[in-house]
């Protein structure tokens, strides 16, 4: 196919630019791709869910906050956390928190999902904001960014915005490649089969809960670490990266670049991220520009900017 | 706790569930007849108290304030339905989502443009400034008496208007088969869009008169959806009754959950983690129903 020819050259031409952004590209455009690329892993990893397997969570916020402030808990205070440690137990803990999560939520469909999603994240925001484990609702800085010290040689610094910027890259082509593989394994089948007709994959023999479930728990591990990420370029947690605005912001990257395609959740992520920073530098009502992009996009955009390149493509599936 | 702070713990807790069933019912209503997903119903909860308070300002009379903000309120929701909400019937509830989560941020913005962002008060309207004394050292306001009941009565009416009128008769057919009701002559477009500015109304109205009770401030509509979704997730979705019921547990929950002291193994259970009862009610109905109390077996 074609098609598929013009996206791989296309992919090594932007891997190729991303690589070398850094060496020609200032601090300020070198911290913006640093933070395209982190949404971009937490868009992809919603679009494993609202793109493949059907499920409309408007919770992913959750296990993105959760990742962030994982990163704050690891660190004594006024020290660093080990890289090492902290990372896996970012991904782990909101892998967990997904399964408690999903446990309830993937039993439900439809617009009961969309709801218990929402309002179970809302429930952890809550635990952060209103108890006092981590700083209430101003949150915590981070004063030290996590240590990558191992067996007393440290490879990377992520105090510095170009090594940080190259480890947040090297995650983004490793999430990339992941799901590209699970979704064309058995696994990523299953799941997109369960989106077209959940009931004859049960009558085929498979357990949807259980596919259903791992789905949820990979996206959440993975927003954790775009969490975690986010959290060390920040260098702040707060409540609002739980809350239901970020998800909804997700969303809305998903749909905005085409959802089901995980390219399309990077394209999203780019262009909402740019577009904010537009409606900032024009007005300071520039939620009112946004929230008025976002309502055009789900009249007339349903299959995102994608959509709008596909008869010039000519790409027949749909 | 003795007799007395009970009582009024517990009148608080119906007040709250009462008013709550008020924005979920709209909520609930939208959902089940036009399976339409409102993420927006907390910005009407909203702009109903930001009426309430700048037309008593303007007009000088809360009781007269209250039908000038329905009447907006409810062409609102019927400009609403024509410009948004009919194009997305047909489409998948994510683009409902999607829709509806823009109109909350360009809402949240107008209101700052018009409103500004301080926090308002509206003073209790006469003649419900009193109290009534329960016991020697504690009363009741009979504002908050007023407000249960005004809430029973709209959800005697509603009942009527429902299950006895001509009206909702077309709405009851409506919600199963919308080609049909169609064919048979009815301008289901209007019965619609009708439903849907009800719906706007009721949120809108169970902001204005909690507005003398609770301080008007931004922000005040997300906390109120989430909680008006947990009505209609514990509920049942569609189910009238359901978000009657749900409501008036949460009430309970809630408020009996803040003035509670638990502890457990030397940490403070209750108040600090009340925050999260509600939520916890939710996960216990979705493992024994995951339709909701009164809902229809998905």
């Amino acid at each position: 196919m074609r098609s598929d020819r013009t996206a791989t050259v296309l992919g090594i031409v932007l891997l190729l630019v991303l690589v070398a952004l850094p060496f020609f590209a200032g601090k300020y455009y070198v911290q913006l791709a640093t933070k395209i690329m982190i949404m971009a892993v937490f868009a992809m990893s919603l679009d494993l869910l609202v793109g493949y397997a059907g499920l409309v969570s408007l919770g992913h916020a959750a296990f993105y906050g959760l990742g962030a402030y994982l990163v704050a808990l690891a660190a004594p205070q006024y020290q660093a956390a080990n890289f090492w440690t902290s990372l896996p137990l970012a991904v782990g803990g909101a892998a967990l928190l997904a399964a408690a999560i999903g446990f309830f939520a993937v039993r439900t469909q439809g617009i009961y999902f969309i709801m218990v999603t929402l309002a179970f994240a809302q429930m952890v925001y809550f635990v952060f904001h209103d108890t006092k484990i981590a700083g209430g609702s101003d949150g915590i800085f981070i004063d030290v960014r996590p240590d990558a010290k191992i067996a007393g040689w440290t490879p990377f610094d992520l105090a510095d915005f170009v090594q940080l910027y190259f480890v947040v890259l090297v995650a983004f082509v490793a999430v990339y490649v992941l799901l590209r593989v699970v979704l064309r394994s058995l696994f990523g089948r299953v799941v997109q089969g369960i989106r077209v007709n959940e009931h004859r994959m049960k009558s085929l023999g498979y357990s949807t809960f259980r596919y259903k479930l791992a789905a949820f728990i990979l996206a959440g591990a993975l927003a954790g670490l775009a969490g975690y990420f986010g959290a060390v370029q920040y260098g702040a947690v707060n409540p609002e990266m739980l809350g239901w605005h970020l998800s909804g912001s997700v969303l809305m990257m998903v749909i905005l670049g085409g959802m089901g395609t995980l390219t399309g959740a990077v394209v999203g992520a780019t262009a909402f991220l740019l577009l904010e920073l537009l409606f900032q530098s024009l007005t300071e009502h520039w939620q009112l520009l946004m929230g008025g992009t976002i309502v055009l996009v789900a009249l007339f955009l349903p299959h995102g900017i994608a959509g709008l390149a596909r008869p010039l493509f000519g790409r027949k599936d749909g | 706790m003795d007799l007395g702070s009970f009582l009024v713990q517990l009148l608080n807790s119906i007040q709250y569930g009462l008013l709550l069933f008020l924005i979920a019912s709209g909520l609930t209503l939208v959902f089940g007849i036009m399976g339409v997903i409102n993420l927006a119903h907390g910005s009407f909860y909203m702009i109903g108290a930001y009426l309430a308070w700048s037309l008593t300002a303007k007009i000088g009379s809360f009781w007269l304030a209250l039908p000038v903000g329905i009447v907006l309120t409810v062409a609102l929701g019927m400009l609403m339905e024509w410009l948004f909400i009919q194009k997305l019937y047909a489409r998948d509830h994510l683009y409902q989502v999607l829709l509806t989560y823009g109109l909350i941020l360009a809402f949240e913005e107008l209101r700052a443009i018009i409103w500004g962002n301080d926090v308002h008060g509206v003073t209790v309207p006469a003649p419900f400034t009193g109290s009534i004394p329960l016991t020697e050292t504690l009363s009741y306001p009979v504002y908050r008496l007023w407000i249960s009941a005004v809430v029973v009565v709209l959800a005697i009416a509603m009942y009527f208007l429902i299950q006895r009128t001509r009206l909702g008769m077309m709405i009851r057919a409506g919600a199963a088969n919308r080609e049909m009701v169609q064919l048979l002559g009815i301008n289901i477009r209007m019965v619609y869009r009708f439903v849907f500015a009800f719906g706007v109304a009721l949120a809108a109205f169970a902001g204005m008169i909690s507005a003398p009770v609770s301080s008007v401030f931004p922000g005040m509509g997300g906390q109120v959806l989430i909680v008006s979704f947990v009505v209609v997730v514990i509920g049942g979705i569609g189910s009238v009754k359901g978000a009657l019921v749900a409501a008036i547990l949460i009430g309970l929950v809630d408020t009996f959950g803040k003035v509670t002291t638990l502890e457990i193994a030397g940490f403070n259970v209750l108040p600090e983690l009340s925050g999260m009862a509600t939520y916890l009610l939710m996960a216990g109905v979705l493992l024994w129903r995951p339709e909701g109390i009164f809902g229809k077996r998905l």
